[in-house]
């Protein structure tokens, strides 16, 4: 039972490339886009509820309304950007990392070897702003599917034809 | 990036399924008529409800439920032709595509390799009209792959054959056919022949009944709390009813004091001796009705494991497919050295992924099992690290957390004194989170990776490097803050977690991992 703790040993290659959050490759600016309309639309319901209390003054007039409304404007300008600039992912010879999270950070790696199958998805949203969702499926239980959005759709159906083929170089 | 799908080798299958190639096909049109058809259904309910809320209105009722039906059956039908046009599927020189979406559009790519089997599904209705659905099923863990819903039986037949002439043209290096790489899951087929196969590890009778009393059980007095529960409707005997009780009570009181104490204690001794005998009675049912002559063996085919006194199963897995081992014990049973010994794997074992290979074993005797599944346990050499000890800190705080939180309004509202309850939780946890880091470890080898956690009854994990599927880091706010993540590896049919791990050595475990997964395409695992 010796225990090493916190302790790095000199290993040949030590991994940090896949660290390095320089390499990363940022998402399309119309992901940003994208998802401050969709804020709004989720912000839209919320700023309507506080209109129909303000209405029914039973509260104080802009007790409700304002806090509300300053929420959401802030998260309708401030958390688009920040979760666009959290995102990344990095396309290697053989892998794919793809990074996200701004409180919960996750960062993982999908070598293409184990892709079972991708996707391009496109909600009407995304059609509009012309990016694309690229998913590539794993047979692992955890993390059997992992999803890039923010792709510009060419882009995306790129990175799908490299990925298979590597998938078909590998196997024969 | 890469060209796309060069036809860079010659197409097995004749010319006229080559002609189709490379060209969105539509599914057969009958097909939107069947899924109306299924809508059909749907749509009954409301008429019907339809229907009778408007019964008082007399005939009008019923007008309104027909137009209201045929307004159902027509939007049913148009979004059902509306979601035929735009569903396509191709066939390429290297995979399948799928197109579909109305508003969101989605396009799926199956690489042939990944295809592991074609099935043709006939129901009722599609029957009736010549119509299969062809279901392609790849390893994916979150199982959903593509299913065509609705071509023509010949067509069917077409891509079935097409995409085994495709996958043995591809790989034909030593893989099987489609059939064999998905039979692996547990049916008992075709006895393997006695001489090739040698027992790794079996339990005689005295084992048996060792193990059932380690498998102590009180579960037989919530069944019977349950049973007295439904025995209540039949007899007029409420057993909820605290009076009842009371009375008993005062009554055995009564009696009970009549026996001075050592009548009682000798009562109490006897009801914790019949705790005990009921306890192990039932471990040792369970156990015997279910591990009888329980007996693993390895033959040509892989792993074969029988048990069972009533119902005998008898379960074929190959070694390949065995992902991951897990080894563990019980509080009281680690005492005494035993062990059990389970295999992870995507083939299915009575609703759960995990293998029991050995329920009751000494170290000595799980080892030779463990090698012939292709691993090696845990020795001397090995490298442990701890988890980080801003994990233990931090996991230490937000444990005993709750319960110092709780103790505020038990201070405030309940009597005196209850206040220790939730403080002394509060202290438990903290120290048993303090001691349980010094268990919580994790090391690395060439070919393997390891986890273990565990006070009183240690649990050790052992992947395959190669065999895992991906590699993530995920961090909370606090882990962010503090330099520490939890490692998610991709494990089929289950889960290998590593919480706590400092950052650094995160990034090299996962760089290590990476390496070995990637050294290594998926199809030429199995």
């Amino acid at each position: 039972m010796d225990a090493k703790q916190d302790d790095v040993p000199a290993v040949p290659g030590d991994g940090l490339e896949d660290a390095d959050p320089g390499k990363l490759t940022k998402l399309h600016i119309n992901y940003k886009k994208a998802l401050r309309v969709q804020t709004t639309l989720v912000a839209l319901p919320f700023l309507i509820a506080a209109l129909l209390v303000e209405e029914a003054e039973v509260l104080p007039k802009g007790l409700v309304v304002i806090p509300i409304a300053l929420i959401a404007l802030a998260a309708i300008i401030r958390l688009p950007a920040r979760r666009h600039f959290a995102r990344g992912y990095a396309m290697s010879a053989d892998r794919l990392r793809v990074v996200r999270g701004i409180l919960f950070h996750s960062d993982t790696i999908v070598p293409f070897g184990r892709v079972q199958h991708i996707d391009v998805d496109q909600g009407p949203l995304e059609r509009f702003f012309g990016i694309a969702t690229l998913t590539l499926h794993t047979a692992g239980t955890q993390n059997s599917s992992v999803n890039l959005p923010g792709l510009e759709h060419a882009l995306a159906m790129d990175m799908r034809e490299e990925i298979r083929s590597h998938i078909k170089r590998e196997s024969i | 990036m890469s060209e796309p799908a060069t036809p860079d080798q010659p197409s097995p299958n004749p010319p006229s399924s080559a002609a189709m190639q490379g060209q969105a096909l539509r599914t057969d049109p009958k097909s939107f008529v069947v899924q109306g058809l299924a809508g059909l259904r749907n749509v009954v309910l409301p008429i019907v409800a339809v229907y009778f809320s408007m019964r008082s209105m007399g005939s009008l009722a019923i007008i309104v439920a027909i137009c209201a039906g045929i307004a159902l059956i027509g939007i049913g039908t148009f979004s059902a032709f509306l979601r035929w046009r735009k569903f396509t599927y191709q066939v390429n020189e290297e995979d399948i595509r799928v197109e579909s979406g109305i508003l969101s559009r989605t396009a799926r790519s199956v690489p042939f390799e990944r295809i592991q089997d074609v099935s043709l599904e006939q129901s009722l209705v599609p029957r009736l009209f010549g119509l299969v659905a062809v279901k392609f099923e790849t390893g994916s863990g979150g199982g959903d792959d593509i299913s065509l819903l609705y071509l023509g039986e010949a067509e069917g037949e077409r891509l079935r054959e097409l995409v085994r002439d495709r996958k043995d043209g591809v790989a034909s290096d030593g893989q099987k056919p489609a059939i064999e790489a998905v039979d692996g899951s547990d049916s008992a087929q075709s006895e393997p022949t006695a001489e090739d196969s040698t027992v790794l590890f079996a339990m005689d009778q005295r084992r048996l009944f060792t193990f059932g009393l380690f498998e102590f059980s009180l579960a037989v007095f919530a069944v019977l709390a349950g049973l007295s529960q439904y025995v209540e409707w039949f007899v007029d005997y409420e057993i909820w009813d605290a009076d009842l009780w009371r009375g008993l009570i005062a009554e055995q009181q009564g009696w009970l004091s009549g026996l001075g104490y050592v009548g009682q204690a000798l009562g109490a001794l006897l009801g914790v001796i019949g705790l005990l005998v009921v306890g192990s009675a039932t471990g040792l049912v369970r156990t015997y009705l279910r591990d009888w002559e329980f007996k693993l063996e390895q033959t040509p085919r892989g792993f074969r494991r029988r048990r069972g006194l009533l119902t005998k199963t008898d379960v074929v897995m190959p070694a390949h497919r065995v992902q991951a081992i897990k080894i563990g014990t019980g509080l009281l049973r680690n005492r005494f050295g035993w062990q059990d010994l389970n295999f992870v794997s995507l083939a299915q074992d009575s609703g759960s992924t995990n293998h029991t290979v050995a329920p009751f074993a000494q170290a000595e005797e799980l080892d030779p099992v463990i090698r012939a599944a292709g691993f090696r346990p845990p020795d001397a050499q090995l490298d442990w690290y701890r988890a980080s000890k801003l994990y233990r800190t931090d996991s230490i705080i937000l444990g005993s957390a709750f319960f110092a939180i709780a103790a505020i309004p038990t201070a405030i509202f309940a009597p005196a004194g209850f206040v220790l309850i939730p403080l002394v939780l509060a202290v438990v946890v903290a120290v048993a989170n303090y001691y349980a880091w010094r268990f919580h470890r994790h090391a690395i080898d060439h070919t393997q990776i390891f986890a273990s956690r565990g006070l009183f009854a240690p649990r050790t994990q052992i992947a395959s490097r190669i065999k895992l599927h991906s590699v993530g880091l995920s961090q909370g706010p606090i882990a962010r803050r503090r330099g520490y993540a939890t490692v998610h590896l991709g494990l089929a049919g289950g889960m290998f977690v590593i919480p706590g791990v400092p950052i650094e050595r995160a990034m090299q475990l996962r760089h290590h991992v990476i390496e070995s997964i990637a050294s290594t395409d998926f199809s030429q695992l199995r």
